[in-house]
Parts: structure tokens; sequence; C-alpha cells
């Protein structure tokens, strides 16, 4: 029931607004206008490439199912578990506090400490949904630069977290 | 923006094809599930348009070269970085508001540190995290990724 409420609330806020966009054309509203016009703006922007990003996101999901990489991470260590952990991260999507529960399959799985937040830190900034919006918005240029800077930051990271924890009993609690 | 819009039009449709060649069931199977995925974010997804053309119409450039911009220094990188570290927003939506900002105006550099905040640190999400991983680890975590965030934007910046 009340995500039925939740549903329909979306179609309101819509409703509402188009409903104030034609009275601001019926009325000369102006500021309703300028509003409009951003807002086909936006649309038009947005049309032209998230409906062909989700193509390519769903043919990913296809061709390179997660749980197919899942059953090796923690198995492999070295370079090759590094590796798989990032390719494991890039094929999720949603925020972060869902990358948690992940984490905690993980580190059952056995794998290290430096993996588990490497994990992490490729969950928040290489998933392959949201690099494609990215690249969409902010440009091929941004979505390089920012990833090639992230990438050793966040290994760099898991080795601290895995040097700091080594010796305190570190763990991942299921909840 | 037109050429961003071409490459996801070549990659999808070269994509689909060599699929299709390979696998017609999956392709299928593939499309559905993208088509899927689309309709789920498709209504929140117009009504943050909506919401960006307003504060668009409402606050001006000028606030935003001043408190974003090049000229901002320190003070554009606190403010980005604190805003996105407490704030909890969806990626989908913090991309347009990012593309707005810098063309509005805003640096390369704020605007990549508010992003990578956005999405590596979590003030709001702290108390679950730190359920999984106890207090020191959650908040050592959240520090290490505040200050990586940070000279992401400081490179982002120096590069674009």
């Amino acid at each position: 029931m009340k995500k039925v409420l939740e549903k329909h609330k979306q179609y309101i806020w819509l409703a509402v607004y188009f409903v104030l966009t034609v009275a601001s054309f019926l009325v000369g509203f102006n500021p309703g206008k300028e509003v409009f016009s951003n807002f086909t703006k936006f649309f038009i922007e947005m049309v032209t490439f998230i409906p062909f990003l989700f193509i390519i996101v769903g043919l990913f999901d296809v061709w390179f199912p997660k749980e197919k990489v899942e059953k090796h991470v923690g198995q492999e260590s070295g370079l090759k578990g590094m590796f798989l952990v990032i390719i494991l991260a890039m094929l999720q999507a949603g925020p972060l506090y869902g990358a948690f529960p992940v984490a905690y399959i993980l580190y059952k799985k056995g794998a290290s400490i430096k993996n588990i937040f490497i994990y992490l830190g490729a969950f928040s900034s290489l998933k392959i949904p949201m690099l494609g919006i990215e690249i969409g918005y902010l440009g091929v240029q941004f979505t390089l630069a920012r990833t090639l800077v992230s990438l050793p930051l966040f290994i760099a990271a898991g080795y601290l977290m895995e040097w700091y924890l080594k010796d305190r009993n570190f763990k991942v609690n299921q909840l | 923006m037109v050429n961003n819009a071409v490459i996801f039009i070549i990659v999808s449709v070269v994509l689909t094809a060599v699929s299709f060649v390979l696998d017609r069931r999956k392709t299928i199977m593939g499309l559905k599930k993208g088509l899927n995925m689309f309709r789920n974010i498709a209504v929140p997804f117009l009504n943050i348009l909506i919401l960006v053309s307003l504060v668009l119409y409402i606050v001006p450039p000028s606030l935003i070269v001043k408190y974003l911009g090049a000229e901002s220094g320190f003070w554009g990188l606190a403010i980005a970085a604190l805003v996105g570290s407490i704030t909890l927003i969806p990626g989908f939506i913090s991309y347009p508001i990012a593309s707005v900002l810098i063309k509005q105006g805003a640096s390369y550099t704020t605007v990549a540190t508010f992003m990578t905040t956005l999405m590596m640190v979590g003030v709001v999400t702290l108390p679950l995290e730190i359920k999984y991983f106890g207090r020191n680890v959650a908040i050592l975590r959240n520090v290490l990724n505040f200050i990586a965030a940070i000279v992401i934007g400081v490179f982002v910046g120096l590069v674009l």
C-alpha cells in the first residue's frame, strides 16, 4: 500500500508541474515559461543518451552476470584477486550502503581486508551504469580523469586499511 | 553533448548487433532488462529534471560562480566536500546537477570533489556502516575517502 502511494506521489509531482506549465503558457507567466525551457533542454539531453545507456547496461548484465564473478572472489589472491573484486564492483548498481552486505559476503568468502576496501572504493566510483551517466553528463574527459586518479587512491586506501587492521581483529558483521 | 549522445547510440547499436549475432535469446533478455531499468528510473528522473529546472531559474549563475567557481578556492572546495559528504543523493540524480553546475560556472575541482564525496563518504549512512564494520573502521574509511575525494577534485581540476 505504502509502495503504491510512493509511486503515485511521483506521478503527482509530474502532473502538478505540467498543469502549472500549461497554465503559465495560457496566462503568459514568464517564470513558468523559462522553467519549461530549462526543462525541455534537460529532457532532450536525457532522452538522447539515457535509453541507450540502459541498452548497454542490460546487455552487460546478461553477458557478464555478477554471480559468475562472485563465485571466484576470495579464492584468488594477488593482482588477480584485486582485479576480480574491482570487476565485481563495476557490475553492481545502487548506493554505497548496498555494498556493505556484499562486503560481508566477500569477508565470509575469505577475501583479504585490502580487497574488501578496494571493493567498496570501486563500488562507489566505478559502477558501469554510473560511469555511463557520468560520461553522458560530464564528458569522457572528466570521467577518464576522475577514474584514473581515483583508482590508485582507493587501492592505496585498501592497503592502508589492511596495514592498520591486520592485527586488530577486523571483522564484518552480518545484520 | 551531441557528441556524447552519438557515442552512446553507436556503442549501443554495435553491441546489440554483435550480441544478436552471438545469441539472439540473450540479447532480447538484455534489452528487456535494460528497458525495465529505464522504466524504473524514468519518472523519478523527470521529477529531478523539473526540480533542477526550477532551481536553475531561481539561483543566479553569479551565485554559483562566486561559491563554486574557479576563484572560490579553499571555501569552494570545503563547501563541495561537506555538502557531498552529508547529503545522500543517488548518482543518476547528482549527474544532471553536476552538469548544470559546470555550465553555470562551477569549477571542475569543486564538482569532482562534490561528486566523489557524494559517492565515497556517507555521514548519514555512518551508523549503518558502523554496524557492519565497527566504529573505528567505519570512521577511518570515511576520513580516508574524504581526503581522497579532495585529492581527486584537485587533480581533476588540474587536468581539465
